[in-house]
């Protein structure tokens, strides 16, 4: 192959700086590093479920933690990435039964995984700090 | 490639070398827990906001873990979302990680720690609810 002629009319790739990627290749990434995030905001679960299993003490101070700002945001952004992966999720387990294959489909599935996103989270925190 | 110099026959190299390997058998795990965790995330997300709604925190997690249907979906909780998570977290590893001990050692790291986590969290609310 390196002593071939280059063909010179080969499709070319797209030009990273001026590449903008589809929606649904936004969406697809993220799923993968929402999970890779849920993966490890489950350590946070098990150190929080640790920390009542030691008593008061442990689980004031846990929730000292997470009730300072970083911890909050922290929890903002595992409830935004459970809510995008739960929605997006059940969209792949359709796709997975061979269904909504069809561009015009995929096109409505984005807009309602990210309207699911945002109306369940802030149902959520609305309920939440209500 | 396939020299006489070599014991093994075709057939026994070529075996394992395919694409199936455990591929059903992880992807129907990824999607047997997808499937599970879509109730039990909304029972979650449902018993967090409860917690977060009201009373002195200790005595509010302590009261809603005791009640056994809410400790048993806890421990279902973090069963299968360890399980989905590291069974996920594989195929990442696979896709990125070109080097074949690399890979290797991350996927049972990943798969030791969550089973590690997923048993300090069971006991965690099984403390919880019995006592200590
Ligand atoms: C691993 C997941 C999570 C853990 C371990 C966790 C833990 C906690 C705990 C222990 C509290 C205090 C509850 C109390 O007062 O007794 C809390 C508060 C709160 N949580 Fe979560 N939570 C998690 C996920 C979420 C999610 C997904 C949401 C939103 C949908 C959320 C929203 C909130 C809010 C709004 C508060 C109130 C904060 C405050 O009043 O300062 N949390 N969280
Ligand atoms: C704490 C909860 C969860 C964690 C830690 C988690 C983690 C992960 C990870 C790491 C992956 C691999 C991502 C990849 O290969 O690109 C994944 C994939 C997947 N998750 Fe989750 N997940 C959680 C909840 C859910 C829920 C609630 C659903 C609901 C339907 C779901 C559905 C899926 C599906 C269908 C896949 C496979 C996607 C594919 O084929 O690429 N997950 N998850």
């Amino acid at each position: 192959m390196a002593n071939a002629a280059k063909p010179t009319s080969r499709p070319l790739s797209p030009h990273l700086q001026v590449y903008r990627l589809p929606l649904a290749a936004v969406l697809s990434i993220s799923h993968r590093i929402t999970g890779v995030g849920l993966s490890l905001g489950l350590l946070l679960l098990t150190w929080w479920l640790c920390s009542a299993a030691y008593g008061p003490d442990a689980y004031d101070q846990a929730m000292v933690y997470i009730a300072s700002p970083l911890g909050l945001l922290i929890l903002l952004g595992f409830s935004v990435a459970l809510f995008f992966h739960l929605c997006n999720g059940i969209r792949h387990l359709f796709w997975d039964a061979g269904r909504n294959f069809e561009i015009s489909q995929t096109k409505r599935g984005n807009i309602y995984v990210i309207l699911g996103t945002i109306v369940l989270t802030a149902a959520a925190w609305l309920l939440a700090l209500a | 490639m396939f020299a006489s110099n070599n014991l093994r026959s075709p057939l026994g190299r070529a075996r394992g070398l395919g694409s199936a390997k455990e591929g059903l058998h992880h992807w129907w795990g990824q999607r047997l827990t997808a499937i599970a965790l879509v109730p039990l995330t909304l029972w979650f997300v449902a018993g967090i906001i409860h917690l977060a709604m009201g009373g002195e925190p200790y005595e509010a997690f302590m009261g809603w873990i005791a009640n056994p249907c809410n400790a048993t979906l806890m421990i279902l909780f973090l069963g299968v979302s360890f399980h989905h998570a590291q069974l996920g977290m594989q195929v990442v590893y696979e896709d990125y990680i070109g080097g074949h001990a690399w890979r290797t050692g991350m996927i049972i790291a990943t798969k030791f720690a969550a089973y590690g986590f997923a048993a300090l969290g069971i006991v965690s609310t099984l403390i919880c609810c019995f006592g200590g």
